[in-house]
């Protein structure tokens, strides 16, 4: 026990650890601002699970056969907008229950990515592994003693999500597209009796949503890890889920809530590797406990989109 | 000004849309003259919002043709209609509660190129258009905080932001208090020497003379009458929209009780006081009691309280303080079993949410109250025999128009939901029965049967009924007794042969004046 505390208020220890932290939460960062900006229009995508893994696959695959990691996130982010738009056809077009469609589409996602990745690779023994994305310390900002290596001395994908997060926010709250997406997910007869066309908005949102989604998968096979595995994502998708609840569906709390889940995701792997003698499934299971329990305190105090799961059609009926 | 020097502005030639299985508009020719205030008078049901959503773009017309100032236009979403000039306004305000009025208003303007809002300059806009229409709302509130009224001039002013000349209302007094209703004419009139043209919905007759230049009546999907106001009367009114003659104002409730401390109180509530949903006190101590064979009225423009008053009574709602006895025993808050044990029939104001459920047959909708008790109860089984008997007969009883017991309930029109509700209500001979506003969107023939069935029971039955209306019409011809709603509390409580309707509607507004 000692020597747990003695290397916990170590300076390298906590350098690791929040570096580390930064490091987990990213891709919780990407998926939860991207199911914030579609359940903002008043879709709830319960796909991203199974969109983050098959394009986690999918830009796996792109990067072992190119050697480029860019290239496996450009077809990461593809792959996340096909099945968006999936999605999409299914909800917004047919309006179909979202939940359902959403569980459906993850299913569907997941079977097919464990489907092409054997077809692709086969059942080698060792997985193949790809070379992964490096670490892109910012010049100067890097050698600021303790905060440069935590801050910056990231993965190229981590600062770009730092800077989503803003951008997220002045685009709902100060820019007329995002005025007209939040009225969609509010009120959407509000939005169609002044005219913005809904089931348009509601896609976009969608796609631009799978797109980060796309990402956010792709960051955990090209750059958390170097290789696929049917449980990389383990869960992170609901993670997001509930970060969006947690952080009310405003993209700076949601984030924050994923910040909190990746220092706690960090802090397991440290307990994990300091030679208790206790489960690792135990450690593995404490970042989705303490977001449980955040939950717990935050969520009856949110307030969703009001038009959330409520596919949008004219009355027809007169009156 | 007299219309026949005016132009026509909106032309629409015999338009026609269907919905499913109804025919909506059958050949419909109207037409609005610049600067006009044009009533579309007719029931519920005769096609006047439809055409209205068939011009503002809503609903696509199956048939015809429409005209803007001369011009043909074809509308296949309501930003089209917008961009000639024209702006609706629903029955059901089409607005989002948590964001600002002003952000409610600048939605979906494409005018600006911009990707930023510009709130200052939009603001300064909008503030200029309140001074010259005497609209007065703050930019800069959230619409949750908004009264009724208000959100109602929000509306208003949406539309005008867009450009509206034209101005189409659904039904826009059925929400307000009478001084509300004054203020939103004066904002028409002013409309109209601003040179606007205005559309207003309505089935309320004394409305429809004092606001309207012209009148046009509907009735099943066609226009039946078209008149100036100086040439008609609402006796005449009245018998166009619903074709035939009939008695304005007429009581149903004929014989009158006389209320006196010798009759048994069959609900007596002491001091009540209960939660709203918006943690602000709805209700705020009301004491009153409901006679044996007395039909008490609870008038009130809605939203002062009576939905909460119900959900409490009805045992789904906990109050602060207070007591409620049920015949004599004290009612057990939060437990609605035991109101349904005791004698309470309940009408639920939202039939489809709880009173109904819409995706079950009709025998199980009927059943739902009484299943608990003899003979439909039959150890841990369901006697089914009983219940296709008593489903049957209530079907015949109340005439519910329904293909059969076994039919799915969301297949039957509002009436006939209604009249399901009904007959399960008075088939246990209830001691009370609050009905919470009991022909709410119904058709006349439905209203009609609804209310001769009230008065029957607390005729023959002796059952006390405690009705909720904000239907003055409906309150006036039932009750024995009148009470008042506004802000949580009674304004007071006349018996019918001391109450006129002035008073009545001052009270509603908040105004206290004694009955003369």
């Amino acid at each position: 026990m000692g020597s747990l505390f003695d290397q916990i208020f170590q300076m390298s220890f906590i350098i690791g650890l929040l570096s580390a932290m930064f490091r987990m939460a990213t891709p919780i960062i990407f998926g939860t601002l991207g199911e914030i900006i579609t359940e903002r229009s008043g879709v709830l995508n319960l796909g991203i699970e199974g969109i983050m893994l098959i394009s986690a696959m999918f830009g796996f695959l792109a990067t072992l056969t190119t050697g480029s990691q860019w290239f496996g996130v450009l077809i990461a982010i593809l792959v996340g907008v096909i099945f968006a738009l999936m999605m999409a056809f299914l909800v917004v077009y047919l309006g179909l229950s979202q939940h359902v469609s959403g569980l459906g589409v993850t299913l569907f996602a997941t079977g097919l990515a464990m489907f092409v990745y054997r077809h692709a690779v086969g059942s080698p023994t060792i997985p193949p592994i790809v070379q992964p994305f490096k670490p892109f310390p910012i010049p100067y900002l890097s050698d600021i003693p303790f905060f440069g290596q935590i801050l910056f001395n990231q993965y190229a994908l981590v600062y770009v999500s730092w800077a989503l997060i803003p951008i997220m926010w002045i685009f709902l709250y100060k820019t007329r597209y995002g005025l007209a997406l939040r009225v969609v997910g509010e009120n959407p007869m509000a939005a169609d009796t002044v005219g913005i066309n809904v089931n348009l908005t509601r896609t976009l949102a969608l796609v631009v949503g799978g797109a980060l989604m796309g990402v956010g998968g792709a960051f955990l096979t090209l750059a958390h890890q170097n290789m696929f595995l049917i449980d990389v994502v383990g869960g992170r998708g609901w993670v997001c889920i509930a970060m969006v609840i947690f952080g009310n569906w405003d993209p700076i709390r949601g984030s924050l809530g994923a910040l909190l889940f990746g220092f706690i995701d960090a802090f397991q792997l440290r307990l994990q590797s300091s030679g208790f003698a206790i489960p690792f499934h135990l450690f593995l299971v404490l970042p989705y406990v303490i977001t449980i329990i955040a939950l717990i305190g935050v969520a009856r105090k949110s307030s969703a989109p009001a038009g959330l799961l409520k596919p949008y059609r004219r009355e027809e009926k007169g009156g | 000004m007299s219309p026949k020097n005016r132009s026509p502005i909106v032309e629409m030639r015999s338009i026609k849309k269907c919905f499913l299985d109804t025919v909506a508009l059958k050949s419909v020719n109207f037409t609005l003259y610049e600067g006009e205030i044009c009533a579309l008078l007719g029931e519920n049901g005769a096609g006047k919002t439809t055409l209205m959503n068939v011009l503002f773009g809503y609903y696509a017309c199956d048939d015809g043709e429409i005209y803007v100032n001369g011009k043909k236009v074809t509308f296949s979403a309501p930003r089209d209609a917008i961009a000639k000039g024209i702006g609706m306004v629903h029955q059901h305000f089409a607005l989002v509660p948590s964001i600002s009025v002003l952000e409610n208003i600048v939605v979906g303007i494409k005018e600006s190129k911009n990707l930023f809002l510009d709130m200052k300059e939009a603001k300064h806009k909008l503030l200029d258009l309140e001074k010259m229409y005497g609209l007065f709302v703050d930019p800069d509130v959230k619409v949750e905080t908004l009264s009724i009224g208000e959100q109602q001039k929000v509306e208003i002013l949406k539309a005008l932001y867009r450009g509206a000349k034209i101005l189409i209302l659904d039904e826009p007094t059925a929400v307000l208090a009478p001084l509300e209703t004054k203020d939103l004419f004066a904002t028409l009139r002013k409309l109209t020497e601003n040179g606007n043209s205005v559309i207003f919905i309505s089935h309320k007759l004394y409305e429809v003379m004092e606001i309207s230049d012209r009148i046009v009546v509907l009735r099943n999907g066609e226009i039946v009458a078209e008149r100036h106001k100086t040439e008609t009367n609402m006796r005449e009114l009245a018998s166009l929209m619903v074709g035939g003659e009939i008695d304005l104002g007429k009581r149903k409730n004929v014989g009158f009780k006389l209320i006196n401390d010798e009759i048994k109180d069959v609900l007596r509530v002491n001091d009540l006081w209960v939660m709203g949903n918006r943690g602000i006190e709805a209700v705020k101590g009301v004491t009153f009691s409901v006679k044996e064979g007395e039909i008490l009225g609870i008038a009130g423009v809605s939203g002062n309280g009576q939905k909460e008053l119900a959900e409490c009574l009805f045992g789904i709602r906990l109050p602060e303080k207070g007591e409620v006895y049920l015949d004599g025993l004290s009612l057990a808050f939060g437990n609605p079993f035991f109101t349904v044990m005791n004698g309470m029939g309940r009408i639920p104001e939202d039939r489809i949410d709880i009173g109904l459920m819409m995706d079950l047959t009709v025998e199980d909708n009927i059943i739902l109250e009484m299943h608990a008790f003899r003979p439909l109860k039959n150890g841990i089984l369901l006697n089914y025999d009983a219940a296709h008997r008593v489903s049957d007969e209530l079907i015949q009883k109340f005439s519910i128009k329904t293909a059969g017991r076994d039919a799915l309930t969301k297949t039957l029109s509002g009436g006939n939901l209604q009249k399901i509700i009904l007959a399960r209500v008075i088939y246990r001979n209830p001691r009370l029965i609050v009905a919470a506003q009991p022909t709410r969107g119904l058709d006349v023939g439905a209203i009609d049967f609804i209310h001769d069935q009230l008065i029957t029971t607390s005729k023959n039955n002796n059952s006390g009924i405690l009705l909720i209306s904000e239907d003055l019409d409906e309150v006036f011809s039932l009750s024995d007794r009148i009470a008042v709603m506004y802000e949580g509390k009674f304004m007071g409580i006349v018996d019918i042969e001391n109450a006129d309707r002035e008073t009545i509607g001052l009270w509603m507004s908040g105004v206290k004046e004694s009955c003369a």
